[in-house]
């Protein structure tokens, strides 16, 4: 259901809206107060309340993640905010920083607090040059009022928060990567267990949440959490609150809107996103970032066997409300929310060569099957739009895309996998076309 | 000739350091910070001074240098230029745009002019999606690229 909010997009587009004195005015920095002034165990308690499912991509409970971190040991606690956006579709969590960057501070001093952090490392891929400095002004202003530093808001309560940059690597938003990456190293994921809470940055155990997910959690603090998580239609599924959806591609009004969880993709694409340019039928949807499987328009739901989802059975992918398990138990995935649109304008042979060579592109490299498999993948397809592969080698795509799934250390393997066992599936005769024309398409391009 | 920092840079070294409990943390926002003092590029010098001052090997350093995409090996022009290209991009005609830069600079992807002003370069993903098509020219992004306005970028950039 369509519900708009603007909790953390109050103050985008006014100038000075990412400011200090905007956020303040707005009700910034109170539920911080009170969340210092709680004990910690009931931080963490409140937290798991506000069924903040994580916005990265992974979609676990942010409370319940926090509640991982052990007792204090007298080893130091890290908290470590993913801020590497990268993954194709995906520009939420740019907006914030830019826009709304004190939310992330005030999220990291309640997320300090609750783990029992006095450090946190804000990773901001290197590319995003304006985050970083609006970042690290929100966290000079906030210094300089007192709000972090020895004594924040006069508590006994040391929090520093630094800002960390990358230099251009998408592995690096998967969080072992990017502990790698924090501590100088390599960006390649590392092999789990250890997880970060036990053993994260510098050995000490960690927790890494994705900036918006920290970012929301002032709002989820100053409403009450569990009046908070009411806010999405999907409370009953543990999918609380509100969140940023985004949509990109062949819409009239490409961009970020917040509104609460259980928003459909119909109404992303149509009532937020103006509909398809030129009125024209959708080709397919991919729901959350490009690792996500694509969907066809008339894509009819048939979950059984879960109560749960009678109401959504027998309805389009588009008319599911788009939630962390909703999505799962279709057999999809929502990933970050950002959704980008193909119109039927768009060839999806040419739609999976790009996103081919864009996963070719990022492997790390540390596991064979995924640095392979990419390379013949992007190969593969290249050959397919240049006309000169067999049926054979279509068929290949899936035993390929298969033993990749798995069969890595992390889930960039899978992430790459996934697109192209799904775009074979859904528009094979596309695939077929090309082999049979030699590489001759009805349109061979993407754009309108 | 063994590369040093100025003591502005220096002072900036010092700050970087005092973030983390470690030297090897250092080891990208210094390599950074050098590259900047450096034209935009990381030669051996670098690679030897900043192994030395974190108490790095070399070959540690090369391999992070290596591993990252943002780390010149060999020096840029004077702009660089990305051109994202990844499906949002695309979608909403980054091909034109890409192709239009080549023809306005006269050279291919990954390749400097012969004045040393641009380097013209792709990337993928740059989270500019609901803005495409987009380019990253220094520090600044650039969005809702038609060729008009790369014509008015690149002309404003080629006057400095």
């Amino acid at each position: 259901m369509l519900k708009r909010t603007d909790y953390l997009t109050k103050n985008y587009g006014k100038p000075d809206g990412f400011g200090l004195t905007a956020y303040e005015a707005a009700g910034g920095y109170r539920a911080v107060r009170r969340v210092l002034s709680m004990p910690r165990e009931a931080v963490v308690d409140e937290a798991k309340k506000a069924h903040v499912r994580g916005r990265g991509g992974a979609g676990f409970d942010c409370g319940t993640k926090w509640s991982f971190m052990p007792k204090p040991n007298g080893k130091p606690h890290y908290l470590v905010i993913n801020a590497d956006e990268g993954e194709p579709g995906t520009f939420k969590d740019r907006t914030i920083m830019e826009q709304n960057p004190h939310a992330v501070v005030e999220g990291c001093i309640i997320g300090c607090y609750g783990i029992g952090a006095h450090a946190c490392y804000i990773y901001v891929r290197d590319e995003l040059h304006l985050s970083k400095a609006r970042l690290w002004g929100a966290i000079r202003e906030a210094k300089a009022k007192g709000y972090l530093g020895a004594n924040p808001f006069g508590t006994n309560y040391p929090v520093e928060i630094y800002v960390h940059t990358g230099a251009g690597a998408y592995i690096c938003g998967e969080e072992t990567a990017l502990l790698n990456s924090l501590e100088g190293r390599r960006g390649e994921p590392r092999l789990k267990p250890p997880f970060p809470a036990q053993s994260g940055a510098f050995g000490c155990p960690t927790t890494v949440n994705n900036v918006e997910t920290v970012a929301i959690m002032p709002t989820a603090f100053t409403l009450g959490c569990d009046a908070f998580s009411q806010l999405s239609e999907l409370h009953s599924w543990n999918d609380g609150g509100v969140r940023l959806f985004g949509v990109s591609g062949h819409v009239k009004r490409p961009g970020i809107y917040e509104c609460a969880v259980g928003l459909t993709l119909r109404e992303l694409i149509y009532d937020l996103g103006g509909g398809i340019e030129g009125d024209r039928p959708i080709l397919g949807v991919i729901p959350g970032g490009s690792s996500c499987p694509v969907h066809l328009p008339d894509e009819i739901i048939n979950v059984r066997n879960n109560p749960k989802f009678e109401p959504y059975n027998g309805k389009s992918i588009l008319d599911l409300p788009l939630g962390v398990d909703t999505f799962r138990m279709a057999g999809s995935m929502l990933g970050t929310c950002c959704a980008i649109v193909l119109s039927d304008a768009a060839d999806p042979v040419i739609a999976m060569q790009n996103l081919m060579r864009f996963y070719k592109h990022e492997s790390c490299g540390q596991c064979t099957p995924c640095r392979e498999g990419c390379g013949w993948l992007e190969r593969l397809f290249d050959k397919v739009v240049e006309g000169t592969a067999t049926m054979d080698e279509v068929d290949q795509v899936s035993d390929i895309a298969s033993n990749i799934t798995g069969n890595t250390i992390c889930a960039f393997g899978d992430g790459a996998a996934q697109p192209a066992l799904s775009f074979i599936r859904k528009y094979r005769k596309n695939f077929e076309d090309y082999i049979q024309n030699k590489g001759r398409s009805q349109t061979g391009k993407l754009t309108l | 000739m063994a590369f040093v920092l100025s003591e502005e840079q220096e002072r900036e070294f010092r700050e970087i350091l005092s973030r983390y409990p470690n030297k090897m943390a250092a080891c990208i926002p210094v390599l950074h910070l050098c590259q900047a003092a450096n034209a935009n590029w990381v030669s051996d010098d670098i690679v030897a001074f900043v192994a030395e001052r974190l108490e790095l090997s070399a070959a540690h350093v090369k391999g992070v240098v290596t591993f990252y995409s943002l780390f010149n090996r060999h020096p840029p022009g004077k702009h660089q230029i990305w051109v994202c290209r990844t499906l949002s991009c695309a979608l909403k005609g980054s091909d034109a745009i890409l192709e239009h830069c080549q023809r306005k600079l006269g050279v291919g992807v990954g390749h400097t002019t012969a004045d040393g002003r641009f380097t013209l370069r792709t990337a993928e993903c740059l989270a500019s999606c609901g803005t495409a098509p987009m380019m990253q020219v220094d520090k600044t992004y650039y969005e809702q690229l038609t060729p008009e306005k790369v014509d008015r970028i690149l002309g404003g950039l080629s006057k400095d």
